[in-house]
């Protein structure tokens, strides 16, 4: 690892202070990737500035349908969370669902929806849930947030506070784990909500990152049911090839996924 | 350079390190704590866990400034009075290591998950939460052996103690 220089926030005002002070700062969260990346100098920032201690943006909190979710709350918290599993029971086993325990402890949701990992499983539910991620300076649509591979709508400096959605009726996450990482080869969340919107979001497949597919919603909204998705067709073209899997294979997966879900919420 | 202070083990220990070091290192080097291990140095093997404020973490994902202010517990904390800690004690009874390079992330883990889930956890939890800790000897059959028995144990002795 390169030299850094770390500091330590105590409120998200002073975070910005102490990375606008820096050459190449970033913010470190749980860093569950960040050190990792910094440990095989993929990542040389000047400056960190941790902000696992700021209180104000830690704890979920769940009025009626409306959730809201601080950014540093851990992978761990959300999880477990009796709060949340009343009204949202899918993003507590996605996030039950993330790395290992040991990583879950020091993960964050607001972690990794700033770094967008394409096979992250977070990208997916917000897209879905129709999230809103709220930052230091304003409020940004799910759908307007995720921008590519690793990128997002978030200005330098800019820090995710909070994300707040509105709990769906029905909802679910299914994903194929790689067998050696655990992320996503492909991850799909679906939601439904009750004036019978439904979206569909795929994640660890778009070679642009997580996004919603289009025939799937339309063919739930007309028949909320596994069944429905079976003539689908996805095409493979935008998805991606790696050594672990075919654009094709994926293609099929999202479609597997796609059900399992379904049948799941 | 970082002067740093934290609790480790019960007793307050400070050093001073590059804010790059890692909490492994500072444990092992500075410390002189050997028990936690680094096996992998990619965060996927576990030999390096350790407790952080009462929950399992990876320490070689960790630096050490960021730990500054903890409760931290490595394996040389676990037995007391010369008394191995139940875990380590069901480890041994069930053969749950051959080359034991893995064991003190194994059995802080295995420590982690029983508070957590206490005497009814079950071998699929206990399968699934040992993701992110491999062991290239065992093939896990015996360290599983090993938790559900420490946690029955446990959880018996807790219902006694009541």
């Amino acid at each position: 690892m390169y030299e850094t220089n770390y500091h330590r926030a105590s409120s998200v005002q002073e975070a910005v202070k102490l990375i606008s002070g820096a050459a190449e700062g970033k913010y470190l969260a749980g860093g569950m990737t960040l050190i990792a990346t910094m440990k095989q100098r993929l990542a040389a920032p000047s400056d960190l500035v941790d902000l696992r201690h700021i209180a104000e943006m830690k704890g979920i909190t769940v009025n009626g349908r409306s959730v809201r979710i601080g950014a540093a709350t851990t992978h761990h918290d959300v999880a477990s969370s009796v709060e949340l599993e009343a009204v949202c029971p899918a993003i507590c086993a996605l996030a039950s669902h993330i790395g290992d325990p040991h990583v879950r402890h020091m993960g964050t949701i607001g972690g990794s929806i700033a770094n967008n990992d394409p096979a992250a499983d977070y990208p997916a539910a917000m897209l879905a849930l129709d999230a809103t991620i709220v930052t230091n300076s304003r409020e940004i649509a799910a759908a307007d947030f995720f921008t590519g591979l690793f990128e997002t709508a978030l200005n330098d400096d800019e820090i995710i506070t909070a994300i707040a959605f509105e709990a769906p009726a029905k909802a679910a996450y299914r994903k194929f784990p790689n067998p050696a990482s655990r992320y996503a080869m492909t991850g799909v969340f679906v939601a439904r909500r009750d004036n019978g919107d439904v979206r569909v979001a795929v994640t660890g497949a778009g070679s642009n990152g997580v996004f919603r597919h289009q025939g799937m919603e339309s063919a739930l909204a007309g028949n909320w049911s596994p069944d429905a998705v079976g003539n689908v067709s996805v095409d493979a073209s935008d998805l991606m090839t790696d050594l672990h899997a075919s654009a094709a294979y994926r293609a099929n997966l999202i479609k597997v996924m796609t059900k399992r879900a379904v049948a799941a919420a | 350079m970082a002067k740093i202070t934290m609790t480790v083990n019960g007793r307050q220990v400070s050093g001073t390190c590059d804010d790059r070091t890692l909490l492994v290192h500072f444990i092992r080097e500075n410390l002189g704590l050997t028990g936690t291990h680094v096996g992998c140095d990619t965060s996927q093997c576990g030999a390096c866990v350790i407790h952080m404020d009462g929950l399992s973490v990876k320490s070689c994902s960790i630096l050490a400034v960021q730990a500054a202010g903890s409760s931290i517990t490595t394996i040389e904390g676990l037995a007391k009075d010369g008394e191995l800690h139940p875990v380590q004690a069901a480890f041994k009874a069930h053969h749950g290591l051959q080359c034991g390079f893995c064991t003190p992330g194994m059995v802080m883990t295995a420590v982690d998950m029983i508070a957590r889930h206490g005497s009814g956890l079950d071998e699929a939890t206990v399968r699934y939460e040992l993701e992110g800790n491999i062991c290239r000897c065992t093939g896990y059959h015996n360290i599983v052996k090993a938790i559900l028995a420490a946690a029955a144990e446990m959880g018996g002795a807790r219902q006694a103690a009541e």
